[in-house]
């Protein structure tokens, strides 16, 4: 019993079993080597959901390689360069939880929904970006070589 | 030039000070800070009359006015700089909630209720004649307990975004948020005027606005936990001047 528990955590299926929409994965070393679903990502939809003011709100905390955008943040480091710093594994274990990789991170974790406390009914359950935007969303970042 | 170059250097490095609590009005801009300190264009005076004007106002059913107990409002300097505070009765009030008892127990008239326009301003009225003075409240005793409470609730990661205050008003303050400077997040400006709102409002509203913020359970009005929020706010600001009424973006 322990040691199938103790798997399940492991696959981040206890995750799972919270909330349908959130997708299983293997956590190995500080990455996530395999796509969620094994879906295929779109960098030119995760450039819109990185820029989605609403939603994924990443410029709230981040800057991007665009003279377009105003009022980005400074809380998280600026994500110019970051496909060449980071693998596309590690970029996705961050966007999914960044705590598996440092417990006291910042960030927010846009997939996950089990251990969260007083989430608000509206979002209760629900993971702030489903799969597929993860994927499209590292897609995005890992072609910000520079 | 030169000394305004070394004086932001000294900003930035207070900024970066860990556990150093800054007041409000060192984040603000300095249009903001010339506004909040200038009683004829600051439209939250607006408030501070009207208050004035409620605190000399006797209540219908021949029951004393609050000036009739307490006299000339200018009697109340201090009292802001001590709430909240736990009462005989073992609740934790904070200045809204002292007023309300007031109204109720010696009034014996029905609440002014929490936001509304009566209420907001009497309390700006009151808060004001604290402006300058050093926050000093009570922190032992029968307090201990909802200072646990609130240092408890300040520490705890809350909503799907997962932060807790202190992620924001503790390690990252003096940075930006979208738009936004992240200050110390202390009380002392409360109630203040808010352009994005309008209009004059409480610390739990903007309380409420934090949580949104982070997509977490907006607790009411009042709640016990915005309540014991509220005092920790101000055990970490003991000895920072009440700036109410503040003036905000
Ligand atoms: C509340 C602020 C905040 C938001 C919102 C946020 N991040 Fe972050 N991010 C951080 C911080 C802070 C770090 C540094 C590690 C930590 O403390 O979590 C970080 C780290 C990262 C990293 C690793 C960068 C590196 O060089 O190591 C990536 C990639 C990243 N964020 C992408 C995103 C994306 C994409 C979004 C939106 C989907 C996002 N972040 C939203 C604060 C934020
Ligand atoms: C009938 C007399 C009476 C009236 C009317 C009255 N109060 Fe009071 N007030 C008191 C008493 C007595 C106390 C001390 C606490 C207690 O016993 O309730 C007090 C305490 C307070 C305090 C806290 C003072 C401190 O030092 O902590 C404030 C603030 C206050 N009243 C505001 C008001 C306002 C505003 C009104 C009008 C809406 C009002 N009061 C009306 C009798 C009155
Ligand atoms: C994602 C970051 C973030 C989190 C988490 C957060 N806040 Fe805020 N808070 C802000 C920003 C940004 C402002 C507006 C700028 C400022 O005054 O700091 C603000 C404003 C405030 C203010 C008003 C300060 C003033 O003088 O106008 C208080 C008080 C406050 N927050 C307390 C809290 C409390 C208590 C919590 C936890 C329940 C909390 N905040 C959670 C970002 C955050």
């Amino acid at each position: 019993m322990r040691i199938v528990l103790a798997a399940v955590a492991l696959l981040g299926l206890a995750a799972a079993a919270a909330g349908q929409e959130v997708a299983p994965f293997v956590v190995s070393g500080d990455g996530i080597a395999a796509p969620l679903g094994g879906l295929a990502g779109s960098a030119e939809r995760g450039g819109r959901i990185v820029r989605n003011r609403e939603t994924a709100n990443c410029l709230i905390c981040h800057t991007i390689p665009d003279p377009a955008e105003a009022f980005m943040g400074e809380v998280g480091p600026p994500l110019a360069g970051v496909g060449a710093r980071l693998t596309p594994g590690q970029i996705r274990l961050r966007l999914i939880d960044p705590t598996l990789a440092n417990p006291d991170a910042v960030m927010p974790a846009y997939h996950r929904v089990a251990g969260l406390a007083h989430v608000d009914a509206r979002w209760r359950g629900r993971p702030v970006l489903s799969a597929q935007d993860i994927e499209d969303v590292v897609a995005y970042l890992s072609a910000l070589k520079e | 030039m030169r000394a305004a170059i070394a004086l932001a250097l000294v900003l930035a490095a207070a900024a970066a000070g860990a556990g150093e609590v800054r007041a409000p009005a060192t984040f603000l801009s300095p249009d903001l800070r010339a506004l909040q300190d200038d009683p004829s264009r600051h439209p939250g005076w607006l408030w501070v009359d009207s208050g004035e004007a409620h605190w000399r106002a006797p209540p219908a059913g021949g029951r004393p006015s609050c000036q009739g107990c307490h006299g000339d409002i200018g009697g109340m300097r201090g009292v802001a700089t001590r709430y909240p505070q736990v009462a005989d009765d073992g609740r934790l009030l904070n200045l809204e909630g002292r007023i309300e008892t007031c109204r109720s127990r010696h009034q014996q008239a029905p609440a002014f209720g929490y936001e509304s326009e009566p209420l907001l301003s009497l309390t700006a009225a009151v808060a004001l004649q604290s402006r300058g003075l050093p926050t000093a409240v009570a922190t032992d005793g029968p307090a201990a307990s909802f200072v646990a409470e609130g240092r408890r609730l300040f520490e705890t990661r809350m909503g799907q975004l997962n932060l807790s205050c202190a992620q924001c008003h503790e390690a990252n303050v003096g940075r930006r948020l979208r738009g936004d400077v992240i200050s110390s997040g202390i009380g002392t400006g409360f109630p203040a005027y808010r352009l994005e709102w309008n209009t004059m409002g409480s610390l739990h509203r903007r309380l409420r606005a934090c949580s949104l913020g982070v997509r977490a359970t907006q607790f009411s009005l009042g709640s016990p936990e915005y309540l014991a929020l509220e005092l920790y706010l101000a055990a970490r600001a003991q000895g920072l001047p009440i700036e109410a009424p503040g003036l905000r973006r």
